[in-house]
């Protein structure tokens, strides 16, 4: 692409430049422009990223202090497993009880594993929101963008139906199964959930339902 | 009949509109950037619909990789409001009996990157001539409760600047054994909201679905 400028000998031998108005050649200057501007469109971070709040109950410093007691009934245990399993139970599991454990069922990440059984416990609420969500879209209620956030916040604490869900990680757990669930709780609209740490007997359930051999015998005493 | 024949000229283009355009979405991209940090360990942060942007300022991350090292970063990078960064170090020094001269303060305070570096050897961290020497002290921050070295950056982050929020940027593949304890350090010092950074992705879900 580049020119090349023909030259002519005079006269007297000297090199002389034919003469044409002057002319810059713009090729080298877009070659590098186009290095720069794909240099800036792979260094851009375009969209930053994404953050989602979590709050954890305060740990209890003291060790006669009560864990705060909630419903049998609306609870709902969520263990994540190993190799991106999930074990739920209802309830909870009473000292008497220890012996008989409650058998633990398995589910997975996908949209119909764990979504599904969390709509089922949270319909309800769920679609108390939903159809929140629809008036608002459709006009019925006229309300400010900024409150329907708080709106929903506030059906939210008002349900008193939708399940507790207590979230618990067996320890070959992995970060993403973490956030994979809390995510599943948002997208849910489950109010009322919250991290705890595993309970041994949990850990004794876990390795019973997913087979893992070495600590087997621990869950049979 | 004899043929018109054209001159034959080298064709031509006319560069100069392609470069004002190109100049245009040069100066463009130039002034919206935001630099992407280069971190010291790749991390593929988990997917959640959270649509909440992360702050741009009184922030400590803490970064866990896969392999289970962790790095942590104030306000990630020199464009702090308060300047704290370098109090922190210095908090630090104080705290390990380590002295820092006020080059290397600057250095801290520069410096743009996460660090995992255990206080012994942030010296000649700081000192250290090219980055591949640095990349080579980034061992991970000690979390032991023998040597809880993330404790006291905490703490100390947490005098200097008690807006400070925690972010914890983990990678999907991270154990969560090592990210439990990281965030057990942080409930011992009475942190109890967290931030955790995500991507973005949608979720959609039919409510005809669930109502079968």
């Amino acid at each position: 692409m580049a020119e090349i400028i023909q030259e002519e000998k005079g006269k007297d031998g000297k090199k002389k430049t034919k003469k044409h108005p002057p002319h810059i050649d713009m090729t080298p200057m877009v070659d590098l422009m186009c290095l720069l501007i794909v240099f800036f469109m792979l260094t851009t971070a375009f969209n930053k990223a994404k953050i989602m709040e979590i709050v954890l109950p305060e740990k209890l410093k003291d060790p006669n202090q009560e864990a705060p007691k909630i419903s049998a009934s609306r609870t709902q245990n969520i263990i994540l497993g190993p190799e991106n399993k999930i074990f739920y139970y209802p309830g909870t599991v009473k000292e008497e009880n220890f012996d008989n454990l409650p058998p633990l069922r398995e589910t997975d990440f996908s949209a119909t594993g764990v979504r599904q059984i969390l709509l089922g416990w949270n319909r309800t609420l769920f679609k108390k929101i939903d159809d929140f969500n629809q008036q608002v879209i459709k006009g019925e209620i006229v309300i400010s963008q900024d409150s329907v956030q708080g709106a929903i916040r506030k059906l939210k604490n008002d349900d008193d139906t939708g399940p507790i869900v207590l979230i618990k990680a067996y320890k070959e757990a992995n970060y993403g199964n973490f956030v994979d669930i809390l995510d599943e709780m948002n997208i849910c609209g489950v109010a009322h959930y919250m991290f705890v740490d595993i309970a041994w007997y949990e850990d004794d359930m876990v390795e019973a339902a997913a087979g893992i051999s070495s600590t087997a015998e621990s869950s049979s005493n | 009949m004899p043929k018109i024949k054209l001159p034959t000229k080298s064709p031509r283009i006319d560069m100069t509109p392609m470069v004002d355009l190109f100049s245009v979405v040069l100066i463009f991209l130039m002034l919206t950037t935001t630099m992407r940090q280069p971190e010291p360990a790749t991390v593929d942060t988990p997917f959640s619909i959270s649509e909440k942007p992360t702050p741009d300022f009184n922030m400590m991350t803490f970064l866990i990789s896969n392999d289970g090292k962790v790095f942590m970063n104030f306000d990630n990078g020199p464009d702090t409001l308060l300047q704290y960064r370098p109090k922190i170090l210095q908090d630090m020094g104080n705290r390990y009996g380590i002295e820092f001269t006020p080059e290397e303060l600057r250095t801290f305070e520069k410096y743009k990157s996460s660090l995992g570096v255990p206080i012994m050897q942030m010296k000649e961290f700081l000192n250290a001539k090219n980055s591949k020497a640095r990349d080579e002290l980034q061992v991970g921050i000690p979390l032991d409760s023998a040597d809880n070295q993330l404790g006291m950056w905490i703490l100390y982050a947490r005098q200097e600047n008690p807006n400070i929020q925690a972010c914890l940027k983990g990678d999907a593949k991270a154990e969560f054994s090592v990210v439990k304890k990281v965030l057990d350090i942080l409930q011992e010092r009475n942190v109890n909201r967290f931030n955790l950074i995500t991507s973005l992705e949608a979720a959609k879900i039919n409510l005809e679905e669930i109502q079968q």
